[in-house]
């Protein structure tokens, strides 16, 4: 380690700028469509150190300020450039617990890569990557530090859903002394991070690995308990000092045209659960069954839909078309998930859009209408709007069609609090400052207030409700 | 002391039927007449809904009565007092609208008439006049006489093949009920889904009020999914939330049946492997 701390020294900037952008070793393309294995496998130790070596240094990192939970990163990656990582973790987890999470699915290239100065000399440096390495790093090596809890204050907190708002909330109130009980409706912890992202871009036994942190920190977990049908918020503030509601967009969206209650139409949500949640892959040795998906249409343009159409091709299907009203450029989903399902095979068909279904006699589907479209003005959400082009119909032979247009916030919560204040879309109303909302006593975060947004984005909220509920719980004052 | 989810008892009440004592004190404590459990036997299993039949909230106690109908019906059927389901996730969806609508016939069909029995004794305890029509196949797969029998203050009973009560369908018994006593005000139907079909179909002339209990497949049980979705009224409802019970006249009865058969290979493939190893298991044991 003395060696590599003193090359850091010795490195010019005129040599840290000659220094090129580390690549990313991968799963070979012949061998991913046959696992649901990580596709991205992680920079080898000397990758790290010289891309970390990339980082400039600078007296006023902008990095900093691109980062939702403002994560000191020049301090991080200073330590790996070093070859000290157990520095480096330490130093990553004063500011984020899940760093071998958002390492891997934070989209790093509109937020701290956007903000790296180098981004307009050569590329940003990799922060992603190497948030993900020092993660990985401290996992495999087992030298997992707890962090240090504050005294207990006698408070207790239950925290609703155990997703990356929750996982953030729990960890931040319980090292500030309170005890902690995680409801969580699904027999397995992690929300999104378990049944929505599938294991060849977040493996499940990293979200296990940091679920059992928090138990080791004396967080409670308790699965399969649905709050809003065990219990409610209300009987929850009956043994509770607060209510942190972090529940979710787990309401999917359908888009309501002819023959989509076919069989063999999923949602997302669905289809991402069979497989992530219950295995439907690895049919018969886990129950679960998924169909023989053949040739598969995906309808959507966020990453769900690329982790869909993905799935599906490592399930066996013949072919997976990606349908989509817009273009390429107005994609919600990031370039990354986009080349690799290009990669993969999938077939897009931009500018297009679903119109109806049809199916065989067994009430199966067997193809999709579609229209082609074309953009025009920009509506509310600042994209073009597509438009249809008349007499543009044809037809596209299909077995299997997964629905991944988005999903609105889950009900039940809104539905068993009646004095809750709920927006339109259904979403709960908060403060994403302070994470309050119009009842008091209970603060919510994530999808469930802002509807189907990002991980990093949850926990950074997150972090704003766990501060809001130690002062409400410090002070009395609502 | 038992623990959560520990089966305190599993007896075999009928051919291929097997009633459920399960401990699970937080769900006995809240569930209400027409809600249901999604259960998970271990790690690699599925996860299946099944009716509440009974609860004794006192004891901490769930009553579920399971037809063998598949893979994880049966595994679940060789279970023992003392083993545990890794997950029981309940009670869920909505509880069956209870009032005092006067006559109120409760018609159950096979292991329909499991479900029919707590919404029978919640509308007897409303003070509705409980008329009930039980049928099965053949005599020994009519379940839950008794208990019927107290909390009903009629019991008329068919077999499709005569061994036991008139011979005949339950529609023919409720169609005979209401040519002799007149409209009922309310009517409750479930069992198989033809026969849900089948007794609204019956109503439809006397336009008599009926809700049907529906038993879509089921995957998380929250509305998170869609898998459950059926159409009622045109629209598209998910029957884990907006169920199970639902205006039968308003039910798109084909539509879920055809959606009910779409793993039709994957369960008979699974089922079959069960009983292949099974049975090597019980040869190995003797």
């Amino acid at each position: 380690m003395q060696e590599i701390a003193a090359k850091f020294k010795e490195i010019t900037p005129k040599e840290r700028a000659k220094i090129p952008r580390q690549p990313m070793p991968q799963q070979p393309l012949d061998k991913r469509l046959k696992n649901f294995d990580e596709v991205p496998l992680g920079y080898a130790v000397e990758q790290a150190i010289t891309e970390a070596n990339r980082c400039i240094q600078c007296k006023k990192p902008s990095c900093i300020d691109g980062c939702p939970v403002h994560i000191n990163i020049p301090e991080f990656i200073e330590f790996i450039a070093k070859g000290n990582f157990q520095r480096a973790i330490e130093s990553m987890k004063k500011y984020n617990m899940l760093p071998a999470i958002c390492g891997r699915v934070c989209p790093q290239e509109e937020q701290c890569e956007a903000t790296c100065v180098l981004k307009h000399r050569s590329e940003p440096v990799a922060i992603g990557r190497l948030e993900r390495f020092i993660a990985d790093w401290e996992r495999d090596h087992g030298k997992i530090a707890l962090p240090s809890l504050a005294p207990p204050s006698g408070k207790k907190v239950a925290v609703v859903g155990s997703g990356p708002a929750g996982l953030t909330v729990a960890t931040d109130l319980r090292r500030s002394g309170h005890e902690v009980t995680m409801f969580e409706a699904f027999h397995a912890p992690g929300g999104v991070l378990f049944y929505g992202i599938p294991g060849f871009r977040l493996p499940k036994r990293i979200v296990w690995a940091e679920v059992k942190i928090l138990q080791k920190m004396g967080v409670e977990l308790k699965l399969s308990h649905v709050v809003g049908k065990l219990g409610t918020v209300d009987s929850l503030l009956e043994e509770y000092e607060a209510v942190f509601i972090g529940t979710g967009a787990g309401l999917p969206y359908f888009m309501g045209i002819p023959g989509e209650n076919l069989t063999g139409i999923y949602s997302a949500n669905e289809f991402l659960t069979r497989n992530n949640l219950m295995r439907a892959f690895e049919f018969p040795a886990y129950d679960t069954p998924i169909v023989d998906v053949g040739r598969v249409a995906v309808i959507g343009g966020g990453n769900v839909t690329m982790d869909s159409a993905r799935t599906a091709l490592r399930l066996g299907a013949e072919k997976v078309y990606n349908i989509y009203r817009r273009s390429r450029v107005e994609m919600p989903a990031r370039d990354e998930e986009i080349e690799r399902a290009e990669e993969e095979g999938v077939i897009f068909k931009l500018l297009h859009n679903p119109v109806r279904y049809s199916g065989d006699e067994n009430g199966r589907v067997k193809e999709v209408e579609c229209i082609r479209m074309e953009l025009g003005e920009p509506d509310e959400s600042g994209r073009r709007r597509p438009v249809p082009i008349k007499g543009s119909e044809f037809t596209i032979d299909v077995d299997t069609v997964v629905v991944a247009i988005g999903n609105s916030p889950n009900p039940l919560i809104p539905r068993t609090t009646p004095d809750i204040k709920v927006g339109s879309h259904g979403n709960i109303e908060a403060d994403t400052e302070t994470g309050k909302t119009s009842k008091k006593g209970v603060f919510a975060a994530g999808d469930i207030v802002l509807g189907a947004a990002t991980v990093i984005l949850a926990m950074g909220h997150a972090r704003n409700a766990a501060s809001g509920i130690n002062e409400y719980l410090q002070t009395g004052k609502w | 002391m038992p623990q959560n989810n520990e089966i305190l008892e599993n007896m075999r009440i009928a051919p291929e039927v097997n009633r459920y004592r399960i401990y699970t004190p937080d769900i006995a404590k809240v569930q209400r007449a027409g809600q249901f459990v999604i259960i998970r036997i271990d790690d690699h299993g599925e996860r299946i809904p099944l009716t509440i039949a009974d609860a004794d909230p006192d004891r901490g106690e769930l009553i579920l009565i399971v037809q063998e109908v598949g893979k994880t019906t049966a595994h679940l059927a060789t279970l023992k007092a003392g083993d545990r389901l890794k997950d029981i996730v309940g009670p869920l969806g909505s509880p069956t609208h209870i009032n005092n609508f006067g006559t109120v016939v409760m018609v159950g069909g096979g292991i329909g008439i499991a479900p029919c029995y707590p919404i029978a004794k919640a509308m007897k305890k409303a003070g509705n006049h409980i008329v009930t029509i039980l049928g099965a196949r053949t005599k020994d797969l009519l379940i839950m006489e008794d208990e019927m029998r107290k909390t009903s203050d009629e019991v008329n009973i068919c077999t499709d093949d005569g061994s036991y009560g008139a011979k005949g369908l339950v529609t023919d018994l409720l169609k005979n009920y209401i040519e002799e006593q007149g409209n009922p005000d309310l009517s409750v139907a479930i069992g198989p889904v033809i026969m849900m079909k089948f007794v609204v179909e019956t109503l439809r002339p006397y336009q008599i009020p009926v809700i049907v209990s529906l038993n879509p497949i089921m995957i998380d049980g929250t509305g998170m999914c869609g898998g459950c979705r059926v159409e009622v009224g045109g629209e598209t409802k998910f029957v884990c939330v907006d169920g199970p019970e639902f205006d039968g006249y308003a039910v798109n009865f084909d539509l879920l049946m055809r959606r009910l058969t779409l793993y039709r290979k994957q369960e008979h493939e699974a089922y079959e492997l069960f009983k292949r190893s099974h049975r090597c298991q019980i040869e190995a044991e003797l």
